[in-house]
Order: C-alpha cells, then sequence, then structure tokens
C-alpha cells in the first residue's frame, strides 16, 4: 500500500497540497502512488515562476521510462517558486514524493479550493479502486 | 494468474513488482528500471529468461529443414555451437518471428520469442512435414542471462565447476556441459552469457549468481538495454507486415546463393520495387521521451511511425527505432503531445559495452 499523508490534500488525478504555516503558500506534487504507477521518472516540465494559473489547469508533465503524464494544479494563484533540483535529479520524485520531490508552489488566491480537495482518505479510495 | 517460471519465487523474495508479459508473470524491476540498466552496463545483472520458447530441430534433415524456414543461411555456421539470428518469414516474406539458432553436436537448436510461441511451433510442425526431422519443445529447460562487463567472471564464480567451458567460448557461440548450455550471447550490448539450465536446478543457480554480486535486473531494464543496442523487438519493430529489408534485418537475410527459402521470392520482388521503407534510430537530446507509435514526419517524402522509443539511461535522452521513408536523410520530426519536435536520423546501435557509438 502507498504512503498518503494524512495532513495533505489530493486530486483525483494523483497530485497532492500542502498548505504552509505562512497560511497562503501552497506546495503540490503528485503522491506515492502515482510515482509507483510512473515508474522511474526522467524529465519533469514545470510552470513558469510569476505564472497564473486556475485549479485543474494543466501546470506541467512529468515523464518516466514507462510513460507521460499531465500535473495538473490543485489550486489557483500565482506561481512563486519552482523545484529546480528535479531538473538534474527527476528521481527525487520516486525516492521522496513528500518532501525533497515536490513540484511547484502558488501563492493562494482562494484558500475555499482546498476544501474541495480529496483527503486522505477519500484519496485512498481512489487509488484501491484502480488497483481493482 | 499467468504462467510462473521456476524462479518466481525467487523474484517475489527480491521484491519484483510483477506484470503480465505474453501471459508469463514476469518481473518488470526490482525498485529501480534505471539502476538495473546501469548495473548491466557497468557490472553484471541477470534477467530470469525462462519464459522464451527453446526448440529443438532434429532429424536426418534438420539442416535441409532450417535452411528452407530461415531467412538466414544455416550453413554460415561452420563449427559446433555457433549462433545465427535469423528471422522466420511467411510466404509474403513478413516477419513471423525472430530467433537465434545454435548448431548442436549433431543436429540444431533454436530460441524463440515467448509471445508468438504457439504461431511458431505450429508454423515449424506444418513445414516440417515434407522433411524427416523433428521439433521438440524444451519446457523443462529455465534461462538466465547474465549480462555485462563483470558478467563471465562472475559466473565463473557461481559455477567454478564450469569456468573451463565458459573460458572457451567465443563470442556468439554456445556449448552443452552435461545438461546445461552455456550461450556467449544476450540482448543487451554487453558481454554475457544466456544459460539454459534445468528448471530444477535454476533457483539454486540464481542464488549462487547472487552470492557473486550479480544482481537481479527486470523486463524494463531489458528493454531500455536492447533499445540502446539498436536489436528490434517483435510484435513492436517488427512483425508479419513487414519484410527483414523494412526492419533493418537485410544483413540477416542471405538472397545471393541458390538457396530457396520461405518468403525469398516475396523479397527478391520487393527489392526490385524498391523497399519502400526503413527502420532507422532517433535521437532527442531535447528534454523529452520519444514512444512507441508516435507519428514522425519527413519534409517532402511523408509520414512513419516511432516502433519504439525509450528513455537512454546510459546517454540522458531519448532515443528510438523508427520505420521512416526509404529516402530519409539525417533529420526527421516527431509528432509529441501535439507540437513537433525535430529529431536526428541516425544508424543503430546508440550504445555497446557501456559507450555511446553512433555517428
Amino acid at each position: 500500500m502507498s504512503n498518503i499523508p494524512g495532513e495533505l490534500k489530493y486530486l483525483s488525478s494523483h497530485e497532492w497540497a500542502r498548505l504552509e504555516s505562512d497560511g497562503e503558500t501552497v506546495t503540490i506534487g503528485i503522491t506515492d502512488h502515482a510515482q509507483d504507477l510512473l515508474g522511474d521518472v526522467v524529465f519533469v516540465e514545470l510552470p513558469e515562476v510569476d505564472a497564473e494559473i486556475a485549479a485543474g489547469d494543466e501546470a506541467g508533465v512529468v515523464e518516466s521510462v514507462k510513460a507521460a503524464s499531465d500535473v495538473f494544479s490543485p489550486v489557483s494563484g500565482i506561481v512563486i517558486a519552482v523545484n529546480e533540483d528535479l531538473e538534474d535529479a527527476p528521481e527525487l520524485v520516486n525516492s521522496d514524493p513528500y518532501d525533497d520531490g515536490w513540484f511547484f508552489k502558488v501563492k493562494a488566491s482562494d484558500l475555499d479550493e482546498l476544501g474541495s480537495l480529496l483527503d486522505a482518505e477519500a484519496y485512498a479510495e481512489v487509488c484501491q479502486d484502480e488497483d481493482h | 494468474m499467468g504462467h510462473k517460471t521456476c524462479l518466481y519465487e525467487a523474484h517475489q523474495e527480491a521484491g519484483a513488482k510483477i506484470v503480465d508479459f505474453g501471459g508469463w508473470d514476469m518481473p518488470l524491476h526490482y525498485g529501480s528500471q534505471i539502476e538495473e540498466h546501469h548495473c548491466v552496463r557497468q557490472r553484471a545483472g541477470m534477467f530470469d529468461v525462462s519464459h522464451m520458447t527453446i526448440v529443438d530441430v532434429t532429424g536426418a534433415q534438420a539442416r535441409e529443414y532450417l535452411r528452407y524456414l530461415l531467412a538466414n543461411d544455416v550453413d554460415k555456421l561452420k563449427s559446433v555451437g555457433k549462433a545465427l539470428y535469423s528471422g522466420m518469414l511467411n510466404e509474403t516474406g513478413g516477419v513471423l518471428d525472430d530467433l537465434i539458432v545454435y548448431r548442436m553436436p549433431k543436429d540444431y537448436r533454436a530460441v524463440v520469442n515467448c509471445a508468438t510461441r504457439e504461431k511458431d511451433l505450429a508454423w515449424m510442425r506444418q513445414q516440417a512435414e515434407s522433411f524427416d526431422v523433428e521439433i521438440t519443445e524444451r519446457p523443462e529447460m529455465a534461462m538466465i542471462a547474465v549480462q555485462g562487463p563483470e558478467a563471465l567472471s562472475r559466473i565463473r564464480q557461481a559455477v567454478p565447476e564450469h569456468s573451463a567451458l565458459i573460458d572457451e567460448l567465443k563470442v556468439f557461440q554456445g556449448l552443452e556441459a552435461e545438461d546445461w548450455m552455456f550461450c556467449r550471447t544476450g540482448y543487451t550490448g554487453e558481454d554475457g552469457l544466456e544459460v539454459m539450465v534445468p528448471a530444477a536446478k535454476a533457483p539454486a543457480f540464481w542464488k549462487s549468481l547472487l552470492e557473486a554480486g550479480v544482481e537481479p535486473c527486470g523486463l524494463g531494464a531489458r528493454d531500455t538495454l536492447r533499445l540502446e543496442a539498436g536489436m528490434n523487438l517483435y510484435g513492436s519493430d517488427m512483425d508479419e507486415s513487414v519484410t527483414p529489408l523494412q526492419s533493418n534485418m537485410a544483413w540477416t537475410v542471405s538472397l545471393t546463393d541458390d538457396r530457396d527459402f520461405i518468403g525469398k521470392q516475396a523479397l527478391l520482388d520487393q527489392k526490385q520495387a524498391g523497399v519502400p521503407d526503413k527502420l532507422v534510430g532517433l535521437v532527442l537530446e531535447a528534454r523529452g521521451v520519444l514512444r512507441g507509435h508516435q507519428k514522425v514526419v519527413v519534409d517532402g517524402l511523408g509520414e512513419g511511425e516511432i516502433t519504439s522509443g525509450t528513455f537512454s539511461p546510459t546517454l540522458g535522452y531519448s532515443v528510438a527505432l523508427a520505420r521512416v521513408p526509404a529516402q530519409t536523410g539525417a533529420q526527421c520530426q516527431v509528432e509529441m503531445r501535439k507540437k513537433l519536435v525535430p529529431v536526428n536520423v541516425v544508424k543503430p546501435p546508440f550504445v555497446r559495452h557501456g559507450k555511446k557509438v553512433y555517428e
């Protein structure tokens, strides 16, 4: 069973979102389940810093040895940082999907959007349904 | 559930991710496909290839039969143990399968693909009706491929009783020792052996290889290794709809002698009419991964298709095999995620013995 931290929010397309302690920055990445499905990640395409994105937008692409997959933003706002380490070390997405393998950070324009995302329990059900 | 090889439990113990492959439950990887790939390029890795089909061709007319059955000529096998790569064609020149055939002390042994097993055996038996030959499958044999620059020394360490024979083996040669057969062949572009061993003895052999420092590798790494080595995968890079001439396999067809073989006339006709397309290598040094079935656009000549593509762990960028119009030059474009991306056309292989080799 894959690791699904209880404090994060999720999209059924396997992105996670974490509200940071400043109360407005949301960090986004892909889940342990997603990295396991993809296999070794070899390229990550990230949004531009300062770009404005809306919840549900395609914000990047993750390519593994097996497949290319779009990455969607769970929230709306301005991109304030991207994980440049992934350029040289895309394997961080496999080894540490919830921490060093983060994708980008958004200054969220509407924190209510977080409330409409899946919680860990609901996301675990999504993964389970996919496995069967 | 699919068929399981005699090493299935060993794979599970090693934490393999198991997938279905041609009806067999086989390891895709044991953690990281890329690390397994590097292990074979730099040290030694092993693959369970027991799902592949070993077929003995025996009888008074085995030679005549194989000269008719195969596009390549077994008469090139001048000494015992020598191996030959060949396509097996239908009457229209389409590739039914690709295989390796070894000259044995008295007869021949072939290794064919697992996904085509039933089709191959039916075809071989049908063609055998007019020859004095017997076709015998050897399902009681397992096969382990040990590949990489350190493969031979580590196998000698694992089975010291066979090291004299292993020392003797030349490249592309296979020799028997009791009920084992050691073949200096492979599907990775590295030195190494493919070892046929009775299934009952295979788990112990696997274990002694592990103890000798050989790391288990899955089908994922096997695919990236063979693609870097420019080796075709049956069902992806060629099948019954194309001939060897369209599949970078012209070197495996001997058309100039007076030997008749199945598909020969079709190949001669195609050669005369002009072979419409060719299988080439593509290289994308920019970001992105070339993948099977992506469309290839060649200016002024038309379109082609990637037959298999991947990220090359050795090179750090993507390579592919593609079927493109015969006149294609050094450049073309690939449609990736709705965009046309320029790529270089090269002659495979991409990597041999751990190093980049294409121009």
